[in-house]
């Protein structure tokens, strides 16, 4: 009796596993769809706009060549420059305030993140007007937004310090002190103790400071204005799917998707696993 | 509400002890504001007390300093220079002197128009010479606000540095007299790199964030009581001035409908409520989603766990505004899914997933939790692993099926860890611009609401219609602006509360 039991269990495993696999499936599909859809209709000839199939009836590369041909390659540029500038810059900020909010226990350190906190929960957008004129008048918007957008992106990442932070909590104080004793300053413990076993966060950070810009859009647009030389390439896409731009470019930004979206991709999941650390780390310290 | 004792409660059923619960949230919360505002006056008069300590100690310091010391309350960092600390001394000096300057030649002027945001407007006077009327702008509110603003920041750091110059010279004499040795400026210089390596550390991120975040916030937050929009744009229209609250008065009257027959205060209603579903749905949804398909993949026995992680992680990757916009146009009324529906003619009328509120709201939910399991996916699948399995292992043994596992294992520890994460994602799916912006634009238009700044549609958010009132025809940045103000007082009103409430926040210092 007691083997009967056991087989029924175990043919009951069987099932719950196959309609596991199922749902698994059926998942992995939705979730792919869209981003298959987005590539075979980059690769669509015969109508430039949005048609009730999928598969083109005629394959070639003329919406990539619309995209070598427009103002695209300057976008890409743009935000290129951008993330890479964000990547270095972003990173040894946060570090920076992660670390000394996470090690030093000075007088104003819990005031100061209480404010943080607040000022966290202030609608960013608010702002946006104010920084428009700021760079305005110090010449970084339109044609220069450039320079402006990667001067405010980092100017207030130091906000950003939560993940990290947990991460150098982890980090057992008594390393610090052992240095400490042996007679390090605090700057030697940062770059010699402290540093080199931070390569996962530091990672991270480089990750996500670098994948922001890609998809920034509401300030982009604000500081860009209307000229194209200053979009990236979210805003510059944008336009492509206004009303009266979709019928000729819907094509063309499925093309364009595809280039932004498969560096990005191929870094990411490259990096994927110190992504994951960051997030759930993150996740877990608030 | 009746106090149970733990034997009590103990005894309650299930259904009892979750009402109790429950109850007791909601009864902590009038508790919760009480002690908020009885803090606030806690802070004032420990503020109160902390000025007038430091002026008895400004006063005593002057009246038994040495000729050093009182030299220094007038020329800064004179105390220092004497007693040997040149580096100390000249920056103290410099600033003073900067300051001064600053005051003198632009910062007295900012102050002095503050009051008023400018006397005179653009005039426009007829030039003889061209033969055609010249404009000619005078006072420009924007910028006297603006530099106001910083000009109010200056002289606060000012202060505070005029301050710790005192307390130094207080210190070099206390020190001297009781015979040690003053720190040299190479003492100073290695101390930056060590016991003050934070200040050093901190300079470049603080500067940043009070100048591109603080200073924008209090601009931002003052233009609330003025009446700056496109047609007061403070320079080559109109001049703008305070307003006190009336523009709090505009948002929040019941009386006097707008054009499209309901009040502001209806509009700002509606959004709010729509704001607080959406964000309760947005996260709730996600978060059991995608605690589901992480257990799933993590379940034993399940094959290639890291390819299905795989797929899931890859669309995090994607830039949001690619996969966004796509799936907008994906579900127009002239898009893919409506097409192709209507080419196997499954349906004659396109779907209005953007046109109908009910579908856009529904709409955009559904695709929100597209976007959002798979990165709740990756957080919870570190955390599921690490429930101690032992946990299972004996709650089989005593016969538990897998949703008892769930509900009293699984699910318990979870919110338990992930309490803090649920608050800012709470109040980040609040402030969720792109996906509403990106998906519908906020649309479609409320009829109704077509008076109210910036054409409100069924899906927007406050953050939605905050940008549409600074970018709408009149920008009206008033409004925008106490939108914003109401914006954080819900938001900060949530998370007070919660962490009031809720006794799962932990001591950080536990984790070190």
């Amino acid at each position: 009796m007691n083997e009967k039991r056991h087989m029924g269990l175990r043919t009951l495993n069987r099932v719950s596993n196959t309609s596991i696999y199922v749902i698994l499936t059926i998942i992995s599909v939705i979730w792919l769809l869209p981003f298959v859809f987005i590539t075979l209709q980059s690769f669509r000839v015969e109508s430039t706009y949005q048609v009730g199939y999928v598969i083109p009836k005629q394959w070639g590369l003329q919406n990539y060549i619309n995209l070598w041909n427009s103002d695209f390659k300057r976008w890409y540029i743009n935000t290129f420059i951008i993330a890479l500038a964000s990547a270095v810059l972003i990173t040894i900020i946060q570090l920076c305030m992660s670390y000394t909010l996470s090690r030093f226990r000075f007088k104003m350190r819990g005031p100061l993140m209480r404010f943080m906190l607040i000022l966290g929960m202030f609608p960013g957008m608010l702002t946006m007007i104010i920084l428009y004129r700021v760079l305005s008048d110090l010449g970084l918007t339109q044609a220069n937004a450039v320079p402006g957008l990667i001067l405010v992106g980092v100017a207030s990442s130091g906000m950003g310090y939560y993940v990290s932070k947990g991460f150098f909590d982890t980090i057992p104080k008594s390393l610090d002190e052992a240095a400490r004793v042996d007679g390090a300053t605090r700057f030697q413990v940062l770059c010699k103790i402290i540093l080199p076993l931070s390569k996962p966060i530091v990672i991270y950070t480089i990750l996500t400071a670098f994948m922001g810009p890609w998809g920034d859009f509401v300030f982009a647009r604000y500081v860009a204005f209307g000229t194209s030389a200053g979009y990236n390439v979210a805003v510059g896409m944008y336009s492509w799917l206004t009303n009266d731009q979709i019928a000729r470019m819907y094509t063309t930004f499925c093309a364009g998707g595809v280039i932004v979206a498969v560096p990005v991709t191929i870094l990411f999941l490259c990096l994927q696993k110190y992504y994951v650390e960051g997030v759930t780390g993150g996740a877990v310290k608030g | 509400m009746k106090q149970y004792s733990d034997l009590e409660y103990l005894r309650l059923s299930k259904g009892q002890r979750f009402l109790y619960k429950l109850m007791a949230f909601f009864m902590a919360i009038p508790r919760a504001i009480g002690h908020f505002f009885l803090n606030i006056g806690v802070y004032i008069k420990k503020a109160a007390q902390g000025v007038a300590n430091e002026c008895k100690d400004i006063v005593t310091t002057f009246t038994q300093g040495d000729w050093k010391t009182k030299t220094s309350f007038v020329i800064m960092g004179f105390g220092n220079l004497a007693r040997g600390q040149i580096l100390r001394g000249l920056l103290f000096l410099l600033f003073e002197v900067v300051f001064i300057f600053y005051m003198v030649f632009t910062g007295g002027y900012w102050m002095s128009m503050l009051p008023s945001l400018g006397k005179v407007g653009p005039t426009s006077e007829y030039n003889a010479v061209l033969d055609t009327y010249v404009t000619a702008y005078n006072d420009n509110s924007f910028k006297i606000l603006l530099y106001g603003v910083l000009t109010i920041f200056f002289i606060v750091a000012f202060i505070y540095t005029w301050r710790v110059n005192v307390e130094q010279n207080k210190l070099a004499e206390q020190a001297l007299r009781s015979g040690k040795k003053l720190k040299s400026d190479k003492d100073d210089l290695r101390s930056m790199v060590d016991e003050q390596f934070y200040k050093t550390l901190l300079a470049l991120p603080m500067t940043g964030i009070l100048v591109f975040t603080v200073m924008p916030i209090v601009f931002m937050v003052l233009v609330a009581f003025t009446n700056y929009d496109g047609a007061h744009n403070g320079f080559s229209n109109n001049l703008f001035s305070w307003v006190g609250l009336d523009n709090f008065n505009t948002l929040l009257s019941w009386t006097g409908g707008n054009g499209g027959g309901q009040s502001y205060s209806a509009t700002f209603g509606e959004i709010l409520t729509w704001t607080l579903i959406w964000a309760f749905l947005a996260t709730f949804t996600n978060y059991f989603l995608g605690m589901f398909v992480a257990m799933m993949i993590n379940k034993k026995g399940i094959r290639l766990k890291k390819m299905w992680r795989t797929v899931l992680v890859m669309t995090v990757a994607i830039p949001q505004f690619i996969s966004l916009l796509y799936v907008s146009k994906m579900f127009a009324r002239n898009g893919l899914i409506n097409l192709s529906l209507l080419d196997l003619g499954l349906i004659k009328q396109p779907l209005p997933f953007w046109e109908d509120p009910t579908w856009a709201r529904v709409s955009v939910i559904i695709i929100n939790i597209w976007v959002g399991i798979p990165y709740l996916m990756l957080i919870t699948t570190g955390i599921l692993m690490n429930i101690p399995a032992d946990l299972y292992e004996s709650a089989r043994i005593d016969g538990a099926n897998a949703w008892q596992q769930y509900r009293k294992i699984t699910l318990p520890y979870m919110l338990f860890i992930t309490g803090p994460y649920l608050l800012t994602s709470f109040t980040g799916n609040m402030n969720n611009f792109n996906v509403i912006y990106l998906l519908t634009g906020g649309a479609p238009t409320n009829p109704a609401a077509s008076g109210a700044a910036g054409s409100v549609g069924y899906t927007d958010l406050l953050i939605t219609w905050l940008f549409k009132i600074t970018t709408g025809a009149e920008s009206q940045y008033y409004l925008a602006s106490v939108v914003g103000i109401m914006v954080f007082v819900v938001v900060a009103f949530i998370s007070l509360v919660v962490y009031n409430v809720l006794p799962s926040i932990k001591n950080e210092e536990d984790y070190q």
